[in-house]
């Protein structure tokens, strides 16, 4: 027999639980039904039976182009990146404690970019290559940042600040690799800088796949650990957690989802930063932010494409919209974080 | 001999020879500057004979070598005029808001001007370059005044980290608008994303007239406020003892500093980290007192601009860097150097 306060305190936790795990559904559940409509619905509607039909492989007079070359692999790669972006982003914000610190930020996403950026005007790669130079350089960017924030311990302001600077000189590579490649239209390159999802292929989600099988596993696996660096480094050291061992690792499997991703879509502005606290928003502060973070940042790059393609005057790449949806919200996350000193 | 007049006596020794030494300090920037000034007309992708120098410089225009020289001239000035802005708005920036990482482009101020503009070319379709420096200036001011406030909300004002993540959070937030306003509009992208690079290249003495009044206000108000800002130094409240008006001496210095870099991006597009790292060296050869710490960093900013627009000429030959990327190569190992330095508050 329990006594009464304990009785209250597991009863709160599996109400908590089990409202989490609702919402979770839901927003799956709202996640395919964006799905679908991107599919069906485009400059003209196909309906659900031959939709159907297509994903099963028939051959379609009419709708095997339109869905199965054109809307299928755009939503496919959209949910993938999207899943890498809000699980990555998430992953660095709960480390951090701060939501500001997300990738975009802080100079992972630019360092993969200025990776990509190179590989592709500089080295004319195109394919699984400029994937590999990218996560490559992302890694090589990140831990360039977690060194150089190493001074008796990894302190998370410096690791912000030092991720700022280098971020600039990474921006300033982008500039100058794009000033110079004289092949590449203008407009083409700042829509890939953006994040588009435009012309992509099918073949192309097979990396991202791999990664969000392998990285984000490894980052859910650490889900644990993440939620008690959330209390502090020294509360999460003496809760048992290896403080420095856990961060190595997220940093590694955050930074090679995004990066992946980054080399196929182009880095997706804010979907990164706006998942964790929008998920936030939507399930509350109690346990892990990762899947629902996840599942967020699907919905915003479908639904963001979905916009920037159909429901506004000319045609924008995914990431003008989630560009302009976020950076409002960016700034009234800053006023208030720091109004509150809180965190995500 | 009293303990005082032994301390009176230490003291004056103290500052005539540190007085010195900034006076030899002074000397010897000055003459970098000139040598620096000379360098920038006689380097360049095109390797032109000391004789086209002097006969350029004389007002010959009569080889390809000699025009070359002479596009150089107004390129020299320019780098000259921005450098000493970016160098002194950074130390006013930087007294101001007493943050060693205040600087123009971290703060988001060229990012400001850098929207403005471009939301100015194509929804007001300005096109005269009084417009275009009127607007930079408008919409640096804004920023500079928007980060601030959002960086000084919250527990112990505006700290390092707050400011500088506000400041880039508002310069991601604004780039991706500019962004948002150029894909629609393929007829301004190419000049406008060569101008957002930052550079001194393609100068004439008639773009940089219209900027000259801009740079002269700036310039004497941000000089003349050496002394109040040396009073903020000590704090807020010993500030307001000594008699400042402490709201309003920050106002003005801050105005003088806004105007400097607004003028300076509408020319030369966003240069960041001159701002950041010429005040920080010039603190190391004259000390904190900003009446030398003004003139120096004026002095210095544009040592730095002059030299890293000839090395972006040297390093790329044929082409060039553009001197906004060679001063980010440079100053984000700085401003990471200053970050290491700094003992930071953890969140």
């Amino acid at each position: 027999m329990l006594s009464l306060p304990v009785q209250t305190i597991a009863d709160g936790r599996r109400r908590r639980a089990r409202r989490r795990n609702l919402v979770i559904v839901l927003a799956a559940a709202i996640l395919a039904a964006i799905f679908a409509v991107t599919l069906m619905l485009g400059q003209s509607f196909t309906p659900p039976k031959d939709v159907v039909r297509v994903l099963l492989g028939e051959d379609v007079p009419g709708a095997s182009f339109t869905v199965g070359q054109l809307r299928l692999p755009r939503a496919v790669l959209s949910v993938f990146a999207g899943l890498s972006f809000g699980l990555g982003g998430a992953a660095f914000q709960i480390m951090l404690r701060n939501p500001l610190a997300s990738p975009d930020i802080i100079g992972i996403s630019s360092g993969a970019s200025a990776a990509a950026v190179f590989a592709i005007v500089i080295l004319s790669l195109d394919g699984p290559l400029v994937s590999v130079f990218a996560v490559v350089a992302g890694l090589g960017v990140a831990m360039l940042i977690y060194g150089l924030s190493f001074r008796n311990g990894v302190a998370g302001t410096r690791l912000i600040l030092v991720g700022i600077g280098v971020s600039a000189m990474m921006e300033s590579f982008i500039a100058y690799t794009l000033s110079r490649a004289p092949a590449w239209d203008l407009q083409e390159a700042m829509r890939w800088l953006t994040g588009s999802v435009n012309g992509v292929q099918l073949a192309q989600s097979a990396p991202l796949l791999l990664a969000l099988v392998v990285l984000g596993g490894l980052l859910l696996s650490r889900a644990r650990d993440l939620e008690a660096l959330r209390l502090g480094d020294d509360t999460a050291a003496a809760l048992g957690t290896d403080v420095a061992r856990t961060r190595l690792l997220v940093i590694v499997a955050a930074v090679g989802m995004i990066a992946v991703a980054t080399a196929v879509t182009g880095p997706i502005s804010f979907v990164a930063f706006l998942s964790g606290p929008i998920a936030a928003r939507i399930v509350g502060t109690n346990g892990s932010l990762l899947i629902p973070s996840a599942l967020v940042g699907a919905a915003l790059v479908l639904g963001g494409d979905y916009c920037g393609q159909f429901l506004l005057q000319s045609r924008y790449p995914v990431g003008v919209v989630t560009g302009a949806l976020g950076a409002p919200y960016l700034i009234y996350l800053i006023v208030r974080v720091n109004r509150t000193g809180g965190s995500l | 001999m009293t303990t005082e007049s032994v301390i009176s006596l230490g003291r004056a020794s103290f500052s005539e020879r540190s007085n010195r030494v900034r006076t030899l300090w002074l000397g010897a920037v000055i003459a970098i500057l000139a040598l620096f000034c000379a360098l920038s007309v006689a380097i360049g992708t095109r390797e032109v004979g000391w004789l086209d120098v002097i006969a350029a410089l004389g007002g010959h225009v009569d080889s390809i070598d000699q025009a070359a020289v002479a596009a150089r001239i107004p390129r020299t000035m320019l780098a000259l005029l921005a450098g000493a802005a970016l160098g002194l708005a950074g130390a006013i920036m930087q007294g101001v808001t007493r943050n060693p990482l205040a600087d123009p482009g971290i703060l988001g101020v060229n990012m400001g001007a850098s929207l403005a503009v471009v939301v100015g070319v194509s929804w007001f379709h300005i096109a005269s370059a009084q417009a275009y420096i009127w607007t930079a200036v408008l919409g640096a001011a804004a920023s500079a005044v928007f980060v601030y406030t959002i960086g000084s909300l919250g527990r112990g004002g505006a700290t390092p980290l707050k400011l500088a993540l506000a400041g880039t959070a508002t310069s991601v937030a604004f780039s991706s608008l500019v962004i948002a306003v150029v894909l629609s509009r393929n007829d301004i992208a190419g000049g406008i994303r060569s101008w957002q690079v930052g550079g001194v290249g393609g100068a004439t003495f008639d773009r940089m007239s219209h900027v000259l009044p801009f740079l002269a206000a700036g310039f004497f108000v941000s000089l003349a406020s050496a002394r109040k800002l040396n009073s903020l130094a000590l704090g807020d409240d010993m500030a307001a003892g000594l008699g400042e008006r402490v709201a309003l001496a920050r106002a003005v210095a801050a105005f003088g500093a806004i105007l400097l870099c607004g003028a300076t991006t509408a020319i030369c597009g966003p240069i960041a980290f001159v701002g950041l790292i010429v005040p920080h060296l010039c603190r190391l050869l004259v000390g904190v007192d900003h009446r030398w710490l003004l003139p120096f960093s004026t002095l210095a900013g544009a040592c730095l601009l002059l030299a890293a627009d000839v090395v972006g000429r040297i390093v790329a030959r044929p082409s060039e860097l553009e001197v906004g990327i060679v001063t980010a190569f440079v100053g984000a190992p700085f401003f990471i150097w200053i970050v290491r330095r700094q003992r930071v508050r953890e969140l």
